[in-house]
């Protein structure tokens, strides 16, 4: 191994040892689960679905939870030629060796980097060539509420919340007997737990044209409708999370202080997945971050939720935290668009570098269309305080491609990002910088806009042309449409593009997130070999009655309310928070989940 | 404002970690220990540790030094037992003393690193002997180091001071000192490559640092 080592490029990525990292000894009964994230040591470590479940796992008795992430290439190389099977960070033990091996599947550029660690590990890429003898390979995050792609490979899936569902799933295992229990009994018991998703226990037909006619349970244990698995309150965040040596991507203490988001942004998959809302209470949030930097000496503590500023108690939170730890760095992410905010990152920030807002349209009428309660008079009073009180760069995030859109919409952008940068030059002349981020819209299976065809590059490059001319003095970014349409297609697709997952993979495709490591042409080549067109998954727009190969998976949102959200969209009419008073009846109240 | 002067050991469990990543590391187990850390002014205040000389990646270190400025009124003795709890596997305390606040900078004072290197060649003795007599003969040493991107032509031969065998039948070890100031500062695996050396490299350690005696 020091052989190897010395080889490759950040071997800390290979060595484990961090601070607060467990070790246990591998004792007999035990259960041992493999958490595996299928990028670099870097960004596998900054997930924070992992680190709750490593330390949920970890905390019981009879259980081993332990890491693994994507080894690099020259590491993988280095791997193949010595014939060493991919093995955990902890007890470098091959991920062959363990009961389970899960995966956190965040997004769909991930899906090869899966089969190949599969593959080092030796393991049988499809579940149905495993037995007794492999380890059950399971995953859950936000890319498994469409789980079809990569249902060839996965013996089963957790849907939603993992706290509960993990725990359940070891027990039965235990019950079962362990490894070596008949792999089909196991997984028919399985599908009997609420939110495991066994997709080998259903059949998928399809029509004439090619959409999803039907898809129907096996097995009586498998019920028709997966419904994602919510936990009422939210659980302790852990306090012992891992200090990692490297320089990871959130190399920070974070606490969930808030799960869920209510805004019901009509392009945001997490705005509808995560419901519903969960607050975490200023008392609780404080006692926390003193046992978490106590625990990890960090300077930097993230207070993490998908709209921070939402938070009830935010303020006070924020003011305690600034006053009892003078020398931490605080970090809001997603802050709402307001003066409010404004004064809130005031109070923390001390070197005032940067703040970042995402208007997502340029136009009243769309920013309606896509549910986003911020009018322009909004951001140019929230730039008016921001460059007002010192702060000198301003970002805000764009998208194009959304449905109804024009080029007025887009000038739009243009027009808003010259607004701000000349309030920005009033209060601080030259100093005053902006820039723009613009993405492409990917519909995401959930959202509202699951419908919605995505743009082509034919209209869509002109349009980031059009955006690069205009922008001239401030800077802008983009998405590149090749990797938009391999995301695209990927996260609306059915079961058969399991087979042009695997075949991309087997034609050297990983690390498809990587620039350098990005290979669209072979991609293609792999959806025609495998008969399939990726731009009837990508911009094919679907009728509201179509049958949608996630449609047996339930993120807890009904069906119903998706679809009126999308019409009221086409209508430009806004549905205000659920906070503010009126239920917008998004199903969850049914489902006993409390909102 | 005090000044300690930190003498630790970096074990072969960490040696895959980087300069900067244990220089993080540091600064984050002195806040866990709750050393009172003086931070520096600005608006960016960031602790005042520094440390003598980066390791190479996968090079241990027996003695390694690092200055850290502290408040308040903590003996040096003190000071380490609040640290012993919350050193990582391969993490060493090995002395703690106080020295003077206007002393000159770590970096400005070091002059060599001695290195130790275990062998496991089917090369004699006499042979190791001869290319080590070899090199230090020669008057330069032309080697070139990728870096970044591009590639640097320097001169070795001037930061070598001395190289020794330290032991053979025992096990094999080649010792050297390199120099290591603010002229520059030689490595041990370009040494070993100029000696035609490197494919029997098991293990390298650095064994102290000298810094310039001071009367």
């Amino acid at each position: 191994m020091d052989r190897i080592l010395r080889k490759v490029a950040r071997p800390g990525r290979y060595v484990g040892g961090e601070w607060n990292s467990i070790v246990k000894d591998w004792r007999e009964n035990e259960v041992r689960l493999a958490l595996a994230y299928p990028d670099v040591y870097e960004i596998g470590m900054s997930n924070f679905g992992l680190q709750i479940l490593y330390d949920l796992l970890n905390r019981r008795d009879g259980i081993v939870a332990e890491r693994c992430y994507a080894p690099w290439t020259d590491m993988e190389a280095e791997l193949r030629k010595q014939g060493i099977p991919l093995f955990s960070l902890e007890s470098r033990r091959p991920l062959a060796d363990f009961d389970f091996v899960g995966f956190s599947l965040s997004y769909e550029l991930i899906f090869t980097n899966v089969l190949n660690m599969l593959n080092l590990a030796g393991i049988p890429l499809l579940a149905a060539e495993r037995d007794a003898r492999h380890p059950l390979v399971i995953a859950g995050g936000s890319a498994c509420y469409n789980a079809e792609p990569m249902a060839d490979f996965f013996d089963l899936f957790a849907i939603g919340e993992g706290e509960e569902v993990i725990l359940d799933l070891v027990e039965l295992y235990r019950g079962a007997g362990g490894k070596g229990a008949d792999r089909t009994a196991l997984l028919r018991q399985a599908a009997t737990i609420p939110g495991i998703y066994v997709p080998s226990l259903y059949r998928v037909t399809y029509s004439q044209d090619g959409t999803v006619k039907e898809v129907t349970p096996t097995a009586p244990e498998a019920s028709p409708v997966i419904t994602r698995r919510i936990v009422k309150a939210l659980p302790p965040t852990p306090t012992m999370p891992i200090v990692p040596f490297m320089n990871v991507v959130h190399d920070r203490a974070m606490i969930e202080i808030q799960r869920g988001c209510t805004r019901g942004c009509r392009f945001c998959q997490a705005g509808m997945i995560y419901r519903p809302v969960r607050e975490r209470s200023k008392e609780e949030i404080l006692r926390t971050a003193n046992e978490l930097l106590a625990n990890t000496g960090a300077e930097e503590l993230s207070l993490v939720s998908l709209s921070t500023s939402d938070h009830s108690e935010i303020e006070g939170i924020v003011r305690e935290l600034a006053a009892r730890h003078p020398n931490l760095n605080i970090s809001l992410p997603s802050l709402r668009i307001d003066s409010f905010s404004v004064a809130l990152a005031e109070s923390i920030q001390r070197r005032k570098t940067g703040l970042t807002f995402a208007p997502e349209a340029g136009t009243q009428r769309l920013r309606d269309v896509i549910n986003k309660g911020v009018t322009e008079d909004d951001l140019l009073k929230t730039a008016e305080a921001a460059y007002g009180r010192g702060w000198s760069q301003i970002k805000l995030y764009f998208m194009i491609g959304l449905p109804t859109e024009t080029m007025e919409d887009v000038e739009g952008i243009v027009d808003l990002a010259r607004k701000v940068k000349s309030v920005g030059r009033r209060h601080q002349g030259h100093r005053a910088q902006v820039s723009v981020s613009v993405a492409t819209l990917i519909p995401k299976p959930d959202s509202p806009f699951q419908w919605v065809g995505q743009e082509r590059p034919e209209t869509v490059r002109p349009k980031q042309e059009y955006l690069k001319q205009m922008l001239r003095g401030i800077r802008f970014s983009w998405h590149d449409p090749e990797s938009s349409l391999l995301e695209a297609a990927l996260s609306r697709g059915d079961r058969r593009m399991g087979k042009v997952v695997l075949r991309a993979w087997q034609m050297g495709c990983k690390f498809d997130a990587w620039s350098e490591h990005q290979k669209p042409d072979v991609w293609l080549q792999a959806f025609h070999d495998e008969g399939l067109d990726p731009a009837f998954y990508a911009y094919r727009q679907r009728s509201l009655d179509e049958v949608l190969p996630w449609d047996h998976i339930a993120g807890g949102i009904t069906r119903k309310f998706v679809a009126r959200e999308y019409e009221r969209s086409a209508q430009g009419e806004l549905t205000p928070d659920c906070r503010s008073g009126k239920c917008s009846a998004c199903g969850l109240r049914q489902l006993g989940a409390g909102c | 404002m005090k000044r300690l002067r930190i003498t630790f050991s970096k074990g072969e469990e960490l040696k895959y970690i980087s300069h900067l990543d244990l220089m993080r590391a540091w600064e984050r187990l002195l806040r866990r220990a709750g050393v009172p850390l003086a931070y520096s002014k600005g608006f960016n205040p960031h602790p005042k540790v520094s440390v003598a000389a980066p390791l190479p990646i996968g090079v241990s270190g027996e003695a390694e030094l690092m200055d850290v400025f502290v408040e308040g009124e903590e003996t040096p003795a003190r000071i380490r037992e609040m640290m012993e709890p919350q050193l990582p596997r391969g993490l060493r305390v090995v002395d703690v003393r106080e020295v003077s606040a206007e002393a000159p900078s770590l970096q400005s004072e070091l002059r060599f690193s001695d290195y130790e290197v275990d062998l496991a060649t089917p090369l004699s003795r006499e042979a190791v002997e001869s290319r080590v007599k070899a090199l230090l003969a020669a008057s330069s040493i032309e080697r070139e180091r990728q870096r970044d991107r591009e590639v640097r032509r320097y001169d070795l031969r001037p930061l070598i001071d001395d190289i020794w065998i330290a032991e053979w039948n025992g096990g094999q070890k080649l010792a050297m000192r390199l120099r290591a100031d603010v002229g520059g500062a030689g490595r041990p695996d370009e040494v070993l490559a100029a000696l035609g050396l490197e494919e029997y490299v098991k293990r390298i350690r650095r064994t102290g640092l000298v810094l310039e005696e001071r009367g």
